[in-house]
């Protein structure tokens, strides 16, 4: 696969992008306290005695923390360390209380592991899982509510991170972009993240470097810091690759810094870096023994793992038949998919695939609407389904019934019978329609019986109108091959 | 490894504490004897031994996920030099 | 009553007393309290909570009355460390930087102390965030030693635990709470001339004490006898679930500990604690030691720890590397002192560099830079490494050995003032009380003897770790045998 090229004016680059996700854990309580983790309460509502750094406070680590974080690396086919340790990652910052952040840095909890991102082209790449460590959030510094003053709100300072590192094996702002997806599509399976980016549960640092098309080795790379969604990471990586393309050939030279995202100006920024502000004076945390996880632990966690989108995609295509597009389509999110697999429970999978990524899909993007407000429940477009299948209405009413159940809800049987949308199975009913039809227009009948089988389809649309689109169109034809060729 | 002014600098930097121009040359003789001191310890073969880590229990406790704590911003904020509402405040912060 | 003064009583004797009803909980703190007034210019108090003790003291009482009396300490006044937070009461840790701090919360140790009944009488002075070995580092000022020196000068009482080694040495009461983090109990206690044990690193709850360095920090009791240093460490002792680095054990009858039966104990002589230029007369003591021991049946065998002599300079290396770290949150945003600046790193440098004094500048800078990036290996990382030798070491003594015994101190104590314009001479007054810190190993001081100048010289036990049981044994053998009886100049707070 030709990858993703910036043609310069004097050389062809490529990009090399690293990404370091943030992604904060599903949790009751924070990493080492007792306080909510609940989004949007009011100020320093939510923030412990030990959350806001009082003398003498101490952390006790959050076991269900843990547990999603070895559940994540274990859906990130990863290795996880039995042994991992935290470590205070020292600076001053006004929303660092303790004047450092508890992290893991030499032994994380997990090591390497896989993603695989689909690309539009169809193919697909490996981009390899470098590690995931715990951490501490930081609390929040508001900058507009005063002139000359930040306000600090803790309410965030203590939340549950996993930093998930990547490997610099991403080449383009669209596997950039995939990535994402594909990880936040893996954590919400996972249940341990919910990848509420609007409300900041995933950010990523965006790692950037470019080199002429066949250099080896990397060059200086920059950090974009905190980028907030799919959209800004590509192009956080579209703007950065550009102006270092543009730094290199006009001689200059990238320097290894930070750098903070404007979108609006679709620039990237130097961050007001103070010198040797770099200097985080890593040592083991004092107050917290290292972590020793048994097997029993990690085997248990194993054991309630779901179905992941991968493995689920693979079964829609082996197992049930359905197309690769589809298959992706409906694994794309959880919800997707178990709707999709309720529909399609004892009935046909392809058929079921069909009207979810067609008729519902197709109506809910028009409204604008997500599956998990769909108007039409798994079980009624089943039903909707098997009233096909029994042949009490036709494809063509089972549309019209369902634009009604997207419309105003409600039970597609109660439906058809309200509407009395029946199909007429009645032969005798539709032997008389056809007979009045060929009596009504004996020259169209002389030109069928003249050997233009086309004109068929035309008696057969009179009938059809005839009778409203409830009779069963395969009974018509016979009688009308009989009537004007037999 | 001796100190210099530079040295002290950075370091002060780094934790933060005002150590006046005129200042920094005596400090980093006070740190120099220390540190000159100390590095007896090169004298241990140390070949092979892991550093210690918890003189006594071995592996971290674990809490449950239960929410125990919080709700009283008034005991948060309580102590601020500078509050507004339940905020703290702090010299205004550029990026 | 042997006592004249009610504040001059043992916790033993009190707890006979108030259960005989011989005075009540409210008669005994009043005479501590009326002591500490009278002994005010020993500056051993940052704050007296007298209002707090007297209602402590009548609920003590009340609870006497009503036949539910709590134990031991139900009633007992006991001074308290400043460096234990304590609910709505102000606590410094002797630092500027902690100007009108009131916690909002009570530390485990201190409430425990509650739960069981004693009274606190107020918070001692001590070394400006526990960082020193003689209390002249604290932001109030130096503590004065009731004992005096030969030509009537001022002493100091040690440290960092100098106000509540001072309470407890003057009678100002029966007991007072202490953290050691390489010798703040067992070196004062020594140059006092009271008995001051350190315990297990994980036997008290950290939760709530102001850390100086973390892996270190264990709080203890300050008591007239050995038997009342069991006692208040039975009410301050347990695990708590709040630390996690507190250890889920049992915390045994220490007093019931107490046989007066050390037949067969096996006492450890470490030959790498004998120093060139330690007077001969504390040599002379530990070797008397010895005997005391040895007359009482127990056997004494030559140990040898070999990395002794490295165990000071790790610790420097180790405490303030943690302190550099526990210090970073007076920061001047959420409590304490603020000094303003034109942005907030301005706001810090001032704040930090007002807030802490010279020695806790010293400590935090040289924690700073033997962190920092490219000398964390030559120093930290190695003086872990070092800890682990000197913990080995001590893993094999205990193999052939129940107990260590040692000098306490490498001197008695000295005038206010001294060794200030040179911190390592400074530093080598804990010489013989780090290694137990390093290895986190429990230690008592008892006082044995006097130098030449009459002043207190105390004897220091090392035991294996959660085996405080076996010292206070050995302690109460050693106590009787030294019948240490002379009194300080300053008694009751007066002099
Ligand atoms: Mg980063
Ligand atoms: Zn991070």
């Amino acid at each position: 696969m030709m990858g993703y090229i910036i043609r310069g004016d004097t050389d062809d680059w490529e990009v090399i992008i690293g990404l370091e996700v943030h992604a904060q854990v599903t949790s009751n309580a924070k990493l080492f306290s007792g306080s909510p983790t609940a989004f949007g309460a009011a100020p320093n509502s939510q923030v412990s005695l030990v959350d806001a750094a009082m003398p003498g406070m101490l952390p006790v680590i959050n076991e269900y923390c843990v547990e999603q974080a070895v559940r994540t690396g274990l859906g990130l086919n990863a290795q996880i360390n039995k042994h991992s340790v935290f470590e205070r990652k020292n600076y001053f910052y006004a929303d660092l209380p303790q004047g450092y952040q508890i992290s893991q840095y030499l032994h994380p909890v997990v090591g390497e592991g896989t993603v695989t991102v689909d690309l539009d082209d169809g193919s697909s790449r490996d981009i390899g899982i470098e590690r995931l460590h715990m951490e501490q959030d930081a609390g929040k510094s508001i900058h507009d509510m005063d002139p000359s003053r930040t306000f600090i709100d803790l309410n965030r300072a203590g939340t549950c991170l996993m930093e998930i590192v990547t490997k610099p094996d991403i080449r383009s702002p669209e596997e950039a972009g995939e990535f994402v997806r594909k990880l936040r599509s893996i954590l919400r399976y996972l249940g341990t993240c919910d990848g509420n980016m609007e409300e900041g549960s995933i950010r990523a640092d965006v790692n950037v470097s470019v080199r002429p098309v066949g250099e080896e080795g990397y060059r200086t790379r920059t950090e974009v810091k905190n980028v907030n969604s799919v959209r800004f990471i590509m192009q956080a990586v579209e703007i950065e690759a550009r102006r270092q393309v543009e730094v290199h050939e006009s001689g200059g030279t990238v320097v290894q810094e930070t750098r903070l995202m404007d979108p609006d100006r679709g620039e990237t920024r130097p961050m007001r870096a103070k010198e040797f502000s770099h200097d985080y004076r890593y040592f083991p945390d004092p107050d917290l023994l290292p972590l020793e996880l048994t097997d029993a632990f990690i085997e248990g966690i194993r054991a309630t793992l779901p179905e992941l989108p991968d493995a689920k995609k693979k079964r829609y295509v082996d197992a049930l038949g359905l197309s690769a597009r589809d298959a992706a389509v409906l694994v794309a999110d959880r919800e997707s998919a178990d709707y999709f697999e309720a529909v399609a429970k004892g009935r046909d999978a392809k058929k079921a695939a069909n009207w979810v990524t067609n008729e519902l899909f197709g109506a809910l993007n028009k409204a604008g609407h997500g599956i998990a407000d769909s108007p039409v429940s798994a079980d009624a477009l089943g039903k909707l389904l098997d009233l096909m299948d029994g042949g009490t209405i036709s494809g063509k009413i089972a549309k019209d019934v369902f634009d009604i159940m997207l419309a105003e809800g409600g039970d597609p049987e109660k439906i058809v019978e309200d509407k009395g949308l029946k199909q007429i199975t009645d032969t005798g009913a539709i032997e008389a329609a056809v007979d009045k039809i060929i009596a009504d227009n004996p020259a169209q009948a002389d030109d069928v019986r003249g050997g233009n089988d086309k004109a068929i389809g035309w008696f057969v649309g009179q009938v059809m109108k005839a009778t409203g689109g409830k009779a069963n169109p395969g009974v018509v034809n016979q009688f009308l091959l009989e009537k004007l060729k037999g | 490894m001796s100190l210099d002014k530079e040295d002290v600098r950075r370091v002060a930097f780094l934790a933060r504490i005002r150590v006046p121009e005129d200042a920094l040359a005596p400090v980093a003789q006070e740190l120099n004897n220390i540190i000159d001191w100390v590095e007896q310890l090169a004298e241990v073969d140390t070949d092979g031994v892991e550093p210690i880590t918890g003189v006594t229990a071995l592996t971290a406790p674990m809490r449950k996920d239960q929410v125990t704590d919080a709700g009283y911003p008034n005991r948060v904020v309580g102590n601020a030099p500078d509050r507004v509402e339940d905020f703290y405040a702090v010299p205004k912060v550029v990026d | 009553m042997t006592a004249s003064k009610l504040n001059e009583l043992t916790i033993a004797d009190a707890r006979g007393g108030l259960a005989a009803g011989d005075f009540s909980a409210v008669d005994l703190t009043q005479a501590c309290l009326d002591a500490a007034e009278a002994g005010r210019d020993l500056n051993a108090f940052i704050t007296l909570t007298p209002d707090i003790a007297l209602e402590r003291a009548r609920a003590s009482d009340a609870r006497r009355k009503a036949g539910n009396a709590a134990g031991s300490l139900d009633g007992i006044p006991v001074a308290v460390k400043d460096l234990f937070c304590t609910d709505g009461v102000l606590t410094t840790a002797a630092s500027h930087i902690l100007d009108g701090f009131h916690p909002a919360y009570e530390s485990t140790v201190t409430q425990n102390l509650m739960d069981a009944g004693a009274v606190m009488i107020g918070k001692t002075n001590l070394d400006e965030f526990a960082m020193g070995s003689s209390n002249m580092t604290s932001f109030y000022g130096p503590v004065k030693n009731p004992w005096v020196g030969a030509n009537g000068e001022d002493l100091v009482p040690g440290g960092s635990s100098g106000g509540s080694v001072t309470a407890v040495a003057a009678r100002i009461c029966p007991a007072a709470t202490g953290t050691d983090t390489g010798g703040s109990i067992r070196q004062p206690a020594s140059l006092c001339g009271v008995v001051g044990m350190k315990p297990t690193y994980g036997r008290c709850s950290r939760w709530g004490i102001v850390a100086f360095a973390s892996s270190l920090d264990q709080a203890g009791p300050f008591a007239r006898t050995v038997r009342d240093a069991a006692i208040l460490l039975g009410g301050m002792a347990g695990h708590d679930p709040k630390d996690s680095t507190s250890a889920p054990i049992d915390v045994p009858g220490f007093e019931a500990a107490i046989t007066g039966d050390i037949r067969g104990l096996r006492v450890g002589i470490p030959a790498e604690y004998t120093m060139d230029g330690m007077p001969a007369e504390i040599q002379a003591l530990w070797d008397q030691g010895a005997q005391w021991l040895k007359n009482q049946g127990a056997e004494i065998k030559p140990v040898s720890l070999p990395h002794t002599k490295y165990a000071l300079p790790a610790y420097y290396i180790v405490a303030p590397a943690e302190a550099s770290s526990n210090l970073a949150r007076y920061d001047g945003v959420r409590y304490g002192l603020r000094v303003d600046g034109d942005n907030l790193d301005d706001m810090y440098a001032n704040t930090r560099g007002e807030g802490f004094g010279a020695e806790v500048r010293r400590r935090v800078l040289i924690g700073t830079y033997v962190l920092s990036a490219g000398y964390y290996d030559a120093y930290y990382m190695k003086a872990q490494k070092v800890r682990t030798r000197i913990l080995e070491d001590f893993t094999k003594a205990f193999e052939d050995v129940d107990v260590l015994l040692s000098p306490t101190a490498p001197n008695a104590a000295f005038p206010i003032g001294a060794k200030m314009d040179d911190p390592i001479a400074m530093y080598l007054n804990d010489v013989f009380t780090v290694p137990a810190n390093l290895a986190g190993l429990p230690g008592i001081s008892v006082p044995a003897g006097l130098d030449k100048d009459g002043l207190p010289l105390g004897l220091q036990l090392v035991g294996r770790p959660f085996d405080e049981a076996t010292l206070f044994r050995a302690a109460d053998a050693l106590e009787r045998a030294a019948g240490f009886s002379a009194l300080p100049k300053y008694l009751g707070g007066q002099g």
